[in-house]
């Protein structure tokens, strides 16, 4: 045993070094492979030996009952052993995936696409009420991925530009849809003086056929607001710390909603929050309703489209701002901090109000759609605003590429479209999902528009490829 | 320039500075002139950088005072002032060791970032920028102006929309300290910004420093290993070794000092003059 190896070592094989070398890569790749594959399994047999390996119940008398399901449990480490070995070998074969840069043509081509295609999106934005009038279900399926697409724009201000992983954004969402409810039945409160002690007094204006007007950007505030606040103690974290307290946040939120019965109605949610007018005219069959205004027999239709504009409406705002936000000073500094925080703070930019601003303004435009989904659904409870939601809205961030309006926009239609699309799948529709989110990742790991575009050049814009730039890690 | 061209633009007064045990920089004390390159030398871990961190608000010092002094005799007491308040207020840029440029940002965009205080106010605290008000406009033209002007002056206009990470390493180094230049500061430190250049980009880099000291209102405090660098352009060197001022003066003065070649050479100072006897 000895012998051959001390061999080896004392002379090394010059006459075959080019197979030997070969061979040689090729054992360890398939040690390496195999000891992956060893080590997955081993990680899977500890994650399920208790999640599948042992099955408690309660008795029928109350005693906890086991059973153990050992076969089970070996079939499903087996499977990731195997299936690690599978997967580790297309890797070898095609090579280090994810780095898969598209060949000049075709990214000419798709720059073309590219700049035909958000005009022509816009176009059947606008045109979606015209062409699917009689189809209720697509007008509203049309509304949810707007709400959705304004959303991930919202986030994308945090996530994709300041490079804060917030993973708490439904807390602001939520925030927008109870100031909004609660406020409309209550009034706009306002203090005034008076004569004895304790010498203010607070009324409420009562707001009618205006409240969601009035009251919609009281709640972008209100949630602005929030966010200043969940930014402070956030100051000093970075990445994953980050990532627990904002996901912390936006489950206090949620509990505090739910446990604060006497304001917010608790799991009972609010009920009968006002409908949007259309600027005071409400969009009712009665006399002094819209349809009988303008002269057309009354449908129910009507708010449907009403509702699609505006958060179309409102989704073009937020993608309006943000855009305009990412020439100007601060949003080169959301950017740059993203890049380097220390650098920031070398050139005398101040990295608190900048972190604070970027959460404020993400914030303000999720309030501005938890108003509009408040309005829209005309019945809110927690239920809507769970940890999901915001896992929902940085997937489509994410999957889209952050910082890219476009790529936003398309992962958001991608997700809550495709999510319907695959409705007649039942219960494998997460499975699908899941495994079609894994694949985009590996294909395209910084999202379907990867390159970041300047937001100021002297000659041509030319597109930043991805590689260079960071996603942040505060 | 602006008041007594001969004044201190910096004076470090007792500086100290503690890790847990280990004493970065110890009862420093020195002074920069207004106008002048003064170059901070001594051997690995002498404790140069340290200084900087302290002066530009990254560390705070154990005990000791800097002091700013600006040309209309405005004072700052920089170990008092929050990090980016002395690039803001006191006007002190700097530039790091290991270059800290945006890299996915565009050599122009980085440049405007240096501008960011300047633009801030001029687009109202954002307000009226997002409104694309006549004022930040044109505020907004100058910067590019200016971005302009020190892209050209680091050979880098042609280049001006790469990404920064992507240009060479010489490059970058230049464009960090065009960028500390934006920022308009009185005071430029730069952290051996000719680390890892070659002799052409080496000259390039003196012509440049040259160029900052002779046209235009800002002094240097320069931290180098390469003395032909140091040697060429600064007006003043101060040596540490481990974190003491060993020696002070022109470079003349320091060329010959036994001391300085002491701590270089890791000897005494006999051998040191030994050394020197037989070189020369
Ligand atoms: N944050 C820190 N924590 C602990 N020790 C530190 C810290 N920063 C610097 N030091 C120590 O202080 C001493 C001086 O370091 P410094 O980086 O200032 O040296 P330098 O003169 O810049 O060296 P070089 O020429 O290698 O850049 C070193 O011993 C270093 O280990
Ligand atoms: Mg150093």
């Amino acid at each position: 045993m000895a012998v051959p190896k001390s061999k080896k070592s004392d002379g090394p094989d010059v006459a075959a070094p080019a197979l030997n070398q070969q061979t040689a890569t090729r054992d360890r790749s398939v040690a390496s492979i195999i000891k992956n594959a060893v080590v997955s399994a081993l990680l899977a047999l500890v994650l399920f030996s208790l999640m599948i390996g042992i099955r408690t119940e309660t008795g029928p008398s109350g005693q906890l009952t086991y059973w153990t399901r050992f076969g089970e449990l070996a079939a499903v480490v087996g499977a990731v052993f195997v299936g690690s070995i599978i997967v580790e070998t297309i890797k070898r074969w095609t090579g280090p995936l994810g780095s898969v840069e598209l060949p000049d043509t075709v990214r000419r081509a798709f720059s073309v696409l590219g700049r035909v295609l958000i005009p022509a999106l816009l176009i059947f934005a606008l045109l979606v009420p015209v062409i699917f009038y009689n189809q209720r279900y697509l007008l509203d399926l049309g509304i949810l991925v707007l709400t959705y697409v304004m959303l991930g724009w919202g986030l994308n201000i945090v996530v994709g530009l300041a490079g804060l992983l917030d993973l708490g954004y439904v807390a602001f969402y939520a925030v927008g849809a109870y100031s909004y409810a609660l406020l409309a039945q209550s009034g706009l409160p306002f203090p005034y003086f008076i004569e004895t002690y304790p010498y203010v007094a607070i009324d409420f204006l009562q707001l009618g056929s205006w409240a969601f007007w009035a009251l919609l950007p009281v709640s972008g505030v209100l949630a602005a607001f929030w966010g200043v606040l969940l930014g402070f103690p956030v100051l000093r974290l970075r990445g994953d710390y980050l990532a627990i307290v904002t996901l912390a946040f936006g489950e206090i939120i949620r509990l505090v909603i739910l446990n604060w019965q006497d304001l917010t109605g608790g799991p009972n949610g609010v009920s009968g929050i006002p409908r949007p007018t259309v600027f005071g005219i409400p969009l009712t069959p009665g006399e002094d309703g819209f349809a009988a205004l303008i002269g057309v027999p009354f449908s129910p239709t009507h708010r449907l489209v009403f509702l699609f504009y505006i958060i179309l409406a409102l989704a073009l705002l937020t993608n309006w701002v943000t855009i305009r936000l990412r020439r100007l000073p601060i949003g080169r500094a959301w950017e740059a901090m993203r890049e380097d925080e220390v650098a920031c703070r070398a050139l005398g930019i101040n990295i608190t109000t900048t972190k604070l601003s970027a959460f404020a303004i993400g914030a303000m435009f999720g309030g501005f759609a938890g108003a509009f989904f408040a309005t829209r659904q005309g019945f809110i409870s927690p239920e809507s605003f769970t940890f999901q939601e915001s896992a929902l809205v940085l997937a489509i961030v994410v999957l889209g590429g952050m910082g890219s309006q476009l790529g936003v926009a398309l992962a958001a239609i991608a997700m809550i479209g495709g999510f319907e699309l695959f409705r007649g799948l039942d219960q494998f529709r997460m499975l699908v999902f899941g495994g079609v989110m894994v694949l985009l990742m590996i294909w395209r790991p910084r999202g379907l528009v990867s390159h970041r575009a300047p937001s100021v050049f002297l000659g041509r814009q030319t597109a930043i490829p991805s590689s260079m730039v960071k996603e942040g890690d505060g | 320039m602006t008041g007594n061209p001969t004044a201190n633009i910096l004076e470090v007064d007792h500086l100290s500075m503690r890790f847990g045990g280990i004493v970065a920089v110890k009862d420093l004390s020195f002074t920069a002139k207004r106008g002048d390159i003064t170059a901070l030398i001594g051997p690995n871990g002498a404790g140069k950088t340290t200084v900087f961190n302290c002066i530009t608000g990254f560390y705070k010092p154990t005990t000791g005072m800097i002091r700013m002094i600006h040309g209309d005799s405005r004072e700052f007491l920089l170990e008092r002032l929050f990090d980016f308040r002395i690039s803001k207020l006191a006007k002190v840029a700097r530039t790091f060791q290991n270059i800290r440029l945006f890299a996915g940002m565009t050599a122009l965009e980085n440049l405007m970032v240096a501008q960011h205080n300047g633009l801030m106010r001029a687009s109202g605290y954002t307000f009226l920028g997002l409104i694309g008000s006549p004022g930040f406009r044109s505020a907004e033209r100058s910067a590019i102006d200016r971005a302009r002007y020190w892209l050209d002056r680091i050979g880098l206009l042609a280049r001006a929309d790469e990404a920064a990470g992507n240009l060479p390493y010489g490059d970058q180094r230049r464009l960090e300290i065009a960028r500390a230049m934006c920022s308009r500061p009185a005071l430029l430190c730069l952290d051996e910004p000719a680390a890892g250049l070659n002799a052409r980009e080496g000259e390039a880099l003196s012509e440049l420093l040259r160029l900052i000291r002779n046209e235009h209102d800002t002094s240097i405090l320069l931290i180098e290993h390469d003395m032909s660098v140091v040697m060429q352009i600064s007006d003043r060197i101060i040596v540490l070794d481990y974190g003491v001022k060993i020696s002070e003066g022109t470079p003349q003065m320091i060329r010959d000092d036994p001391k300085v070649i002491a701590a270089y050479l890791g000897t005494d100072e006999k051998t040191a003059i030994a050394v020197m006897a037989g070189g020369a």
